[in-house]
């Protein structure tokens, strides 16, 4: 990682994009609006673009990779070519190899298996836009996309990493503070359990600075998990109103 | 795409073994649960790759060979040399390796290993410079795990610090434009050594070094790479339980603690004469 070529935090203490330390990138979120799968979610974290899907649970395929008492989750993280500035090749790198294993860690922390025993949940994440924390960003997605599967889960998996900018914490890398920062940290967590199912880290921090770190990334999943349940819950309003719409027709 | 993975079958006796010694603070093999096993570092076997290692940690042993060569820097870093670090997992080192492209958990190995040389700055990249934006040293880090009893990522990041602690290289000039190697062998600029240590939760208790009979009942680890100013530079769970924040801050506690003295022992069987 590079050292820092620009300053990131200006005078009044906010960063390139005016954000104060603890702040987020504005979030939204979307629950099922993919028709074939059976289960999906779309997100913005800045300018991160992320949509997941999730099939399952369906017949494992190929069979052998069947497992005798849960099912088997598989995941794939993947970002589009057009998702970053220099065109990406589509072939999986080992980036994403890598992160397909971990993302598929933290949600299959959450996933209550053990329910479908010899079948598979397969959950796939794009990267339309990459902005900075899209690991993050597609394991946001993911969780809401398993929920809207039906695939029942302990919780909902929230994400969010903090960084070192100019030698203080901070919350929600953007892009150029992701490249010129001098830390990452992403962090997956589930509030009420109080579990990390995820964590990675590069960079240099201390002990103390890892800890003020962790505390942030944490608060942060708490929020975020609030506006995970909150978009489910306006998909949930959506379809009770059409129904209603419906009924009332009818009669 | 990434998929739960069968593990091997293991008892449901030695499982319970496993789990009722640990509870009382105890292993399979005598030790605490904060014990390493016996490490031992071999240094120089492989003459012809310009520095190797062969650690021994208990009976897992994992070899790395370091090549360097000359070669382009990448485009976005014209002014800074190359580091590259593979993990190979032999077959003949264990069961269930098979030959073929590079597993999932070679790929996050290799990357690991990777993360904590190059954010530590162990090897200063822009001193392999040679011409910006046309030649630059390139250090291939080659993991060539031998035997598999456990603790691959912490065994794997030794011999890959030992391996390019004990490295030499041609000096090389740059004279008008041309890069001319000389005979002189000088050893490669190291300027930091990470350690990682690996902390793994076995029913809720955090034993390091596991070997691989525990490693079948972990639910999850963490690795902690820390620098010589017991700074962290890298981290990575695995494997598909949680760990709490307080689990976290522990295992970070006890792997920076644990690196101290592994560092010394690297050093140790390091010391270029």
């Amino acid at each position: 990682m590079n050292k820092s070529e620009t300053r990131l935090i200006d005078d009044n203490g906010l960063r390139v994009d005016g954000r104060k330390l603890d702040e987020l990138r504005p979030i939204k979120m979307e629950v099922g609006m993919l028709e074939k799968a059976d289960g999906s979610a779309y997100i913005e974290q800045g300018k991160n673009r992320v949509i997941a899907a999730v099939y399952g649970p369906r017949e494992a395929h190929p069979k052998h990779i069947a497992l005798p008492d849960r099912a088997v989750i598989k995941c794939r993280y993947h970002m589009a070519p057009f998702s970053v500035e220099e065109r990406k090749s589509p072939a999986p790198s080992r980036r994403e190899l890598e992160l397909s294993k971990v993302i598929r860690e933290a949600l299959e922390a959450s996933i209550v298996s053990e329910l479908y025993p010899r079948t598979s949940i397969d959950i796939f994440i794009e990267v339309l836009q990459s902005d900075g924390g899209s690991r993050c960003a597609g394991i946001n997605a993911a969780s809401l996309a398993l929920a809207d599967a039906g695939v029942p889960l302990r919780e909902i998996v929230a994400a969010c990493a903090a960084t070192k900018i100019d030698g203080k914490i901070a919350l929600d890398p953007s892009d150029i503070e992701d490249k010129q920062g001098e830390a990452d940290l992403p962090v997956a967590f589930t509030p009420k359990s109080n579990a990390v199912t995820l964590i990675q880290m590069d960079g240099s921090l201390t002990e103390e600075e890892f800890n003020q770190a962790l505390d942030m990334a944490i608060g942060a999943c708490r929020k975020i998990n609030e506006m995970q349940i909150e978009a489910l819950k306006r998909k949930y309003v959506a379809v009770k109103e059409q129904a209603e719409e419906s009924r009332e027709a009818t009669a | 795409m990434s998929s739960t993975p069968q593990l091997p079958p293991i008892a449901k006796v030695e499982q319970k073994t496993i789990v009722d010694l640990i509870a009382r603070g105890r292993r399979i093999d005598e030790r605490s649960l904060t014990d390493y096993r016996d490490l031992r570092i071999e240094t120089g076997l492989v003459q012809k790759a310009n520095g190797s290692a062969l650690v021994h940690l208990g009976k897992t042993k994992v070899m790395t060979g370091i090549k360097v060569e000359l070669g382009e820097p990448f485009p976005d870093t014209p002014d800074q040399g190359v580091l590259t670090v593979n993990a190979e997992l032999v077959p003949l080192a264990s069961p269930s390796f098979e030959p073929g492209p590079p597993s999932e958990g070679a790929i996050e190995l290799a990357r690991v290993v990777d993360r904590g040389l190059r954010e530590s700055k162990s090897i200063p990249l822009e001193k392999l410079c040679l011409e910006p934006g046309k030649k630059v040293i390139i250090v291939f880090v080659d993991i060539y795990v031998l035997d598999h009893d456990g603790n691959l990522i912490d065994a794997s990041a030794i011999s890959a610090l030992a391996a390019l602690l004990t490295s030499k290289m041609k000096s090389f000039e740059v004279e008008s434009g041309e890069v001319r190697a000389k005979d002189e062998l000088v050893p490669l600029p190291i300027h930091n050594e990470p350690v990682a240590v690996t902390v793994a939760k076995i029913d809720g208790n955090m034993v390091l070094d596991p070997c691989l009979e525990e490693e079948l009942v972990v639910s999850s680890r963490l690795t902690v790479t820390s620098d010589r100013e017991g700074n962290i530079c890298a981290m990575q769970k695995g494997g598909m339980g949680p760990f709490t924040d307080q689990e976290i801050r522990q295992a970070v506690k006890i792997a920076i603690e644990k690196g101290k003295q592994i560092r010394e022992v690297i050093r140790g069987a390091t010391v270029q004469t």
